[in-house]
């Protein structure tokens, strides 16, 4: 009996429902092998950065430890892939530099998820006159160089944080090694970010604008809902396919502008270092020693793959209509 | 054409306008001082020289007098470079940028075009599947990974090639080539899905019905509506080939404005700096007509509205 009463219960048959619309674009996900293989080498490089990484730093191994009189050892011969032009373990680097990497890349994309959804979802649901000015500034915005701005505002943020930054250690005694990491970090997050988001607010604006029109939102309102509970409660998770593709996709170009910014010196500095860092140094010692160059270079490739098919792969499941190109 | 000539030169207009105010109040705010790394100069050389280059007047004042200067046609002269004039490094290094940014272009259009019509010719066929993977190639295996493995593998067994350098007529050849593949990547995905959107169309299966060869149906019928988003791609592409080559100028050694723009921003030399991102302004706006105009060219519909 009490089986049969668990079984109707309203919680369970909520829960079947929802999952039921993702289930479906599982399945699809599931027959598109590239974005699956796509999906695993995500998952390993994650795992490799932020799990392996830190483990074998506890174990004593350093990215930063220079053994001069072991320059470019070959694969095998110390360490795992051998070691740099100071003698530095070349794995541990490369794991190293793939969390700076895919860290900003991250945050910056968390950064753009909540700006993009806020702002587009205020000017979609809004719409009217406040919509089409919000959704004008965003048109001035997206005409403006990418590259440019970015690299003017993370040199302008970067003069507040390194400020902060000395005021923190000498001030207040915080460990100066710590802070001067996050605050190479920070400006180069934020400088990507800031002018990241323009994208996802039109799609979000887009999403926003045609759900707002439909018959469950005109239901919540009659219901007497305020306007901010309608659109975070009834609106947001409705448009969560969406912004989950773009999310996706939106990773890899944030890794490869951190990389170009690094590569040409603007971006991550001395102690930390990223894939971008890693191939620009790498780069010098092109004829000699090509491992050094070749590893970050393969990972980072790899890794921009690897999201671009899982994006498109969740694209092709989640919204079949828009999977044309 | 003459409203969209009109309203594209208008918005062209209103952006440099907001790019110039934005990055002139940007460039000052960046920590530092343009003659900070002289070799030791008293304070009061560094106010004579601020006094020299107006930087000692008000921000206000130093926005309105550029404006005036720059409506006589001076960019001003260079903070970094002393005895150089904005004006002279610009001449000097767009032509280089132009002519690396048109050859890329041009190889990125040879190569993504045939390509996108391949794969939309044989959908959901393994060279639909291989066309794809090289585009996604062309994307993900960036600049600064491509420049060095063609140095290497191009440069260094043919010997008359140089590994980098600006002084042959062949040195443009590695940068173009590095430069063109991501161009060709993203031609190549649009123009895939352009032609897959026309090759579903009612006259194309007309033209099918009554026995057009299939290379007519593509060469007369399907290609020029096909290649529409490509064409709207390529406008702002070409302007973003020409100010973020940073990377390929970098890697090749080759005199051309982003390297310029990369020691403004870290030297603080705000009237180089101003005066790229103005001239970028302006390419852009360009360049956006030109694919407007080639749009309406190509498509009866937008000539006549």
């Amino acid at each position: 009996m009490s089986t049969t009463v668990q079984v109707t219960h309203p919680k369970e048959v909520v829960a079947e429902k929802g999952s039921s619309l993702w289930a479906d674009a599982f399945v699809r996900l599931k027959k598109n092998k590239l974005a699956m293989l796509g999906g695993i080498i995500v998952i390993i490089i994650l795992l490799l950065c932020f799990v392996v990484a830190p483990i074998l730093a506890a174990t004593g191994m350093d990215a930063n430890k220079q053994d001069l009189t072991n320059r470019f050892a070959g694969i095998g011969e110390k360490g795992i892939l051998g070691t740099d032009q100071l003698g530095r373990d070349l794995f541990m680097r490369v794991l190293e530099g793939g969390q700076i990497s895919l860290l900003v890349a991250i945050l910056a994309t968390c950064m753009t998820v909540t700006i993009g959804v806020i702002y587009g979802g205020i000017a979609g649901y809004v719409g009217g006159t406040l919509g089409s000015i919000m959704m004008r500034i965003v048109d001035g915005l997206l005409a403006m160089p990418f590259l440019i701005i970015v690299i003017l505002f993370r040199e302008i943020i970067t003069g507040h944080v390194d400020l902060t930054a000395k005021f923190l250690i000498d001030d207040w005694g915080w460990n100066d090694n710590t802070v001067l990491r996050f605050a190479n970090l920070i400006p180069l997050t934020i400088a990507i970010a800031g002018f990241g988001w323009l994208s996802m607010g039109r799609i979000v604006r887009s999403s926003a604008a045609s759900l707002s029109k439909q018959e469950f939102v005109e239901a919540a309102r009659s219901l007497g809902l305020s306007h901010r509970r309608i659109l975070f409660r009834h609106i947001v998770p409705n448009m969560l396919g969406p912004v989950i593709i773009y999310a996706t996709l939106t990773i890899p170009s944030f890794i490869l502008y951190e990389a170009t910014l690094s590569f040409i010196g603007l971006g991550i500095e001395p102690p930390n270092s990223s894939w971008g860092k890693l191939i620009q140094e790498g780069a010098n010692y092109l004829e000699t020693n090509m491992v050094v160059l070749a590893v970050p270079a393969i990972m980072f490739s790899l890794t921009l793959f690897a999201f671009n098919f899982l994006g498109d792969g969740l694209r092709d499941a989640l919204d079949p209509k828009a999977s044309k190109d | 054409m003459l409203k969209t000539i009109l309203s594209r030169v208008t918005q062209t207009i209103i952006v440099v306008f907001l790019l110039v105010t934005f990055v002139f109040f940007a460039v000052r705010a960046i920590p530092g001082n343009p003659f900070a790394s002289d070799k030791a100069t008293s304070p009061e050389e560094q106010a004579a020289l601020e006094a020299y280059y107006g930087l000692d007047k008000p921000l206000v004042v130093q926005y309105f007098n550029y404006w005036k200067n720059v409506a006589q046609g001076d960019f001003g002269d260079s903070l970094a470079m002393k005895g150089r004039k904005v004006s002279t490094l610009i001449s000097e290094s767009f032509p280089v940028s132009l002519k690396l940014g048109l050859l890329s272009l041009f190889l990125g259009m040879g190569i993504g075009i045939p390509l996108g019509i391949i794969a939309a010719l044989f959908h959901n066929k393994w060279q639909d599947y291989l066309a794809m993977v090289i585009a996604m190639a062309g994307i993900c295996i960036v600049a600064f990974v491509l420049g060095p493995i063609f140095q290497l593998s191009i440069s260094r067994p043919l010997t008359w090639l140089n590994v980098a350098g600006w002084n042959r007529t062949s040195d443009i050849l590695l940068p173009a080539i590095t430069l063109c593949f991501g161009v060709a990547a993203y031609l190549a995905r649009l123009t895939r899905g352009g032609m897959l959107d026309v090759l579903s169309q009612d006259y194309i299966r007309t033209a099918k019905a009554k026995g057009v060869p299939t290379l007519q149906i593509i060469t007369k019928h399907a290609l020029r509506p096909a290649l529409m988003p490509a064409v709207t791609f390529l406008g702002p592409a070409f302007a973003a080939i020409i100010t973020g080559s940073f990377v390929v100028e970098n890697i090749f050694l080759v005199p051309g404005m982003g390297q310029h723009f990369v020691l403004g921003v870290t030297s603080n030399d705000y009237n180089l700096v101003l005066g790229l991102v103005l001239f970028y302004g302006i390419l852009m706006g360009i360049a956006n007509l030109l694919s407007d105009l080639a749009l309406i060219f190509m498509d009866p519909k937008l000539r006549n509205s």
